[in-house]
């Protein structure tokens, strides 16, 4: 019907995403320990390897909890990156040795998304990982990609969380372990399964004191040994607050869920409730994930050894999942129970968009917002009548987990949170979308933009006869209206 | 009528359904909203939140509703007057002022602005901007939070809103609709609206009904929040857009990608490194906002007609079977397009304006192979 159709969308994706800047057979994302040995092993075998690792991070990612919960603890010595760089080569020795074998190893350098054909995307002229430092962001293709990126802290919101001084175990292990550099003396454990126990042995080997080990449940989750046994075990207890000043917590109270409470004083209180697999760069991808609870929560769906639902894309070490010798989902789930009999509904979930409990499950909007009448008769039961609830759509309603630190703080407790509060068994994942960094948005930009992808660009689908206002359609002043609002309507 | 039935069944949560089955049950009506998913699931709760169509028959309403929406609905939808929409190359200037011309012939004041007061009225813009234009009405709302504003207020008023539920097909009977078919069972009815955006044209295919839809993958980025600028719909550079209240910028536009979409949906909406291109021209745009994160990305998909403009249309056979589709630009309108539909399923027409040509019948002649004409087919696979 219009004579000038060709056959060419010229406002079509087609053709426009760029080739990758370069191209590796083997690239692997993370150079923790089960990344090093992949890269070791690839690069024996023959391989090209490119090993990259968003560590040292920079000092401002640190203080948005990312990649891990370090919970303001950190030393002014996270600034200085050469330091840190020696300090990661340090305490990984199988890096020298993978750097002897040829491979590349780039460091201080995220992945923020992997990119491949599939469902709904056909456009990619071939499957890339989106790399970024703190100049620039760039693609590079792969022939085979290995996914090591371990695993993330699962923060639990108690009164006082939102203080320096409250951290996760792999936030702690990472300042302690490879830094050197956490700014605490004096800590207390919260949980005590074997990473709690792994997180108290490491503080006691670097001379710190560990105040008390805190269970919720009423038994220890772990077998105490020796080594630990005069730290004082608060089992069926839990925290009910942490008390601090300007440089955050000085002391806590704990104490079991109806009280009474004691004092316990400490400058950091460690989260080792759990740990869940880093899997945002694989369900980003459309990478199938199944939630398996005897392999510490959301995991990859494995088609064959460390093989993903995704072809050439494969995972190691933690994030492919970890053996856990309890019900990590039903252990987690028994502490957000206990923390959520403590403190009212103003303690805060989402410390970025400050959504507290009580607005969280009373499905209520950001407090820039008016609240009119008719809201108060809402709230998650409502919601839940109307569905099995998603926390996607709680997020847009709440806005809990919309934040800067993309939800690192607050992803898993307000899936536990919802799941407690409607008496479910689980609340479906809530996904995960690049750039799974947060990035700046002159960082992120693709300054080298290639002609094709700026010739056609329109604002909507670049369709001339849409805009033509109603009264000019069918008449003679149609002909003058059918444009596009694009940079390059030739 | 079964008894999951109700006088008007609407297939479709998305903003149109949501806000046809609304102004259905303003009037008095009982409805139940059909959704495959949840709620505004798709494109009506993806988009850039834009209230500014000029173009439409549908215009003057949209205009005059949006401001009332909150009190009407009883729930906030983060409707926000005003745009600002600044050029940054001459080509973009020339469609700007060429919009601006549209809008003040409707009698709608869109102001020229150079440089200057580009930036006064939107202090994050580039000093190196050409001018633009500042359309003194109009605005931008929150879709995500307006779709579910719609739903509440559907239930406030006696409406049913069923999630998770996939239309499968139509009971018919004396060239009526008598039930629409679920895998929930089958709800009767004494009119149906069908309003599933790119599933539209497959639901009414049950009924031999022939309409053109091509659908389409668009994606937007988000940043973390910065400074509130007076006008939060601040756009232009190639594209579309808003600043939050929160202070989050969320920008979208440049290419998209032609998709094939089953009945029950699209499989997936990723996104691709396209969010690198509209991280560039965000920057470009404003770039006191440059240093600022983008937290999140999305995808959506959308459908549209083969001359972009809707389809509303109540029909002959069966008669008491209402269609539109919005073609892409939806949200914004919802105000007014179910308004519109609403009367056209109640009185067989719409008493506020013209809609005669966004009829289906002038798709009559359109060739079978119209989607390889323009271009709009998916893409074959790499390698395949």
């Amino acid at each position: 019907m219009r004579p000038d159709v060709n056959g060419i969308d010229r406002a079509a994706i087609n053709g426009k995403l760029p080739d990758p800047e370069r191209t590796v057979q083997v690239l692997i994302i993370g150079a923790g320990p089960a990344g090093t040995a992949a890269a070791i092993s690839e690069a024996k075998a023959g391989a090209e390897v490119l090993l990259v690792d968003e560590n040292p991070v920079t000092a401002s990612l640190m203080g948005l909890d990312t990649p891990l919960y370090f919970g303001g603890r950190m030393t002014t010595a996270v600034q200085r990156q050469e330091r840190m760089i020696a300090q990661i080569f340090a305490t990984n020795p199988a890096l020298e040795e993978a750097l002897e074998l040829g491979v590349e190893v780039a460091l201080a350098t995220c992945a923020w998304g992997v990119f491949v054909n599939g469902p709904g995307l056909a456009a990619l002229p071939r499957p890339v990982v989106g790399l970024a430092n703190e100049m620039r962001a760039w693609l590079v293709g792969f022939d085979k990609l290995v996914l090591a990126t371990g695993a993330r802290d699962i923060p639990m919101a108690f009164p006082g969380w939102d203080q320096p001084g409250v951290m996760g175990a792999g936030g702690f292990t990472a300042l302690v372990e490879r830094y050197d550099a956490f700014a605490g003396r004096r800590i207390v454990v919260l949980g005590s399964g074997e990473l709690a126990l792994k997180t108290a042995t490491l503080a006691r080997s670097r001379g710190l004191d560990v105040a008390a080990i805190v269970e919720a449940l009423p038994q220890a989750q772990a077998v105490v040994g020796p080594d630990l046994a005069d730290i004082p075990l608060l089992t069926g207890q839990v925290i009910h607050t942490a008390q601090g000043g300007l440089t955050g917590v000085e002391r806590i109270q704990v104490g079991p869920a109806g009280g009474p409470t004691t004092e316990l004083s400490c400058d950091t209180v460690v989260m080792c409730i759990g740990m869940a697999p880093a899997i945002e760069l694989l369900n980003a991808a459309g990478g199938g994930l199944t939630l398996d609870s005897q392999r510490g929560g959301h995991v990859p769906v494995l088609t064959g050894k460390g093989a993903t639902t995704l072809p050439n894309v494969f995972v190691t070490g933690d994030c492919a999942g970890f053996g856990a010798p309890q019900d990590s989902q039903a252990y987690q789930m028994g502490w957000i129970r206990a923390l959520l009999s403590v403190g009212d509904g103003q303690v805060m979930v989402c410390q970025c968009e400050e959504v507290t409990r009580a607005d969280l499950l009373g499905v209520q909007p950001p407090n820039y917002l008016q609240r009119p009448e008719r809201l108060a008769g809402r709230d998650i039961h409502t919601l839940l009548a109307d569905g099995p609830i998603n926390q996607d759509q709680i997020k847009r309603l709440t806005r809990a987990c919309m934040g800067a630190c993309q939800a690192r703080r607050c992803r898993e407790q307000v899936a536990l949170t919802l799941a407690c509060a409607t008496q479910s068994a689980r609340v479906p994942l809530a996904g995960f979308r690049a750039p799974v960094r947060p990035l700046p948005l002159k960082v992120l930009a693709d300054w080298e933009e290639a002609a094709a992808m700026t010739a056609g660009w329109d604002v909507w689908f670049g369709i001339p006869s849409q805009w033509v206002p109603y009264a000019d359609i069918g008449t003679e002043r149609e002909a003058a209206q059918m444009v596009v609002f694009g940079e390059d309507p030739a | 009528m079964t008894s999951k039935g109700a006088s008007v069944v609407i297939v479709g949560g998305g903003v149109t359904g949501l806000s046809t089955a609304w102004w259905l049950a303003r009037s008095g009506c009982d409805v139940r909203v059909l959704d495959k998913g949840i709620v505004g699931w798709e494109a009506s709760g993806r988009n850039g939140g834009g209230a500014s169509h000029y173009h439409s028959p549908l215009y003057a309403e949209e205009q005059r509703l949006w401001p009332l929406m909150d009190d009407l609905l009883g729930y906030p939808t983060e409707y926000r007057r005003e745009r600002v929409i600044v050029a940054m190359s001459p080509a973009q200037l020339a469609s700007y002022h060429k919009m601006a011309a549209n809008f003040n012939a409707l009698g709608y004041a869109a102001d020229h602005i150079d440089s200057r007061q580009a930036l006064e009225l939107a202090p994050l813009v580039s000093p190196h901007n050409l001018g633009g234009i500042h359309v003194k009405f109009g605005g931008h709302a929150n879709p995500q939070r307006t779709v579910q504003a719609y739903a509440w207020a559907i239930q406030d008023l006696g409406g049913k809103v069923v999630q998770n539920c996939a239309v499968t097909g139509f009971q018919t009977r004396g060239g009526k609709v008598t039930a629409v078919e679920t895998d929930q069972g089958a709800f009767g009815c004494e009119a149906v609206v069908v309003a599933a955006g790119p599933q539209t044209g497959m639901l009414l295919e049950k009924l031999g009904i022939d309409l053109p839809l091509a659908s389409a993958r668009a994606e937007m980025i988000v940043t973390e929040p910065a400074p509130l600028m007076a006008i939060g719909g601040v756009d232009g550079n190639g594209l579309y857009g808003r600043q939050t209240l929160r202070g989050n910028l969320a920008y979208g536009g440049g290419p998209h990608e032609w998709v094939e979409v089953s009945a029950t949906g699209p499989e997936a909406r990723p996104t691709t490194p396209l969010i690198r291109n509209l991280a560039k021209r965000v920057a470009e745009l404003l770039p006191s906002a440059a240093h600022l994160r983008v937290i999140r990305s999305w995808a959506g998909v959308v459908e549209n007609t083969p001359d972009g403009r809707p389809v509303i249309e109540r029909f002959s056979n069966p008669d008491n079977l209402t269609a539109a589709t919005m073609s892409g630009v939806g949200f914004g309108l919802s105000p007014a397009s179910g308004h519109a539909i609403s009367q056209l399923v109640l009185e067989g027409q719409c008493r506020f304006t013209d809609l005669s040509k966004l009829g289906i019948g002038r798709f009559a002649n359109l060739p079978s192979d119209w989607r390889e004409q323009r271009g709009w087919t998916a893409i074959s696979p790499a390698g395949s």
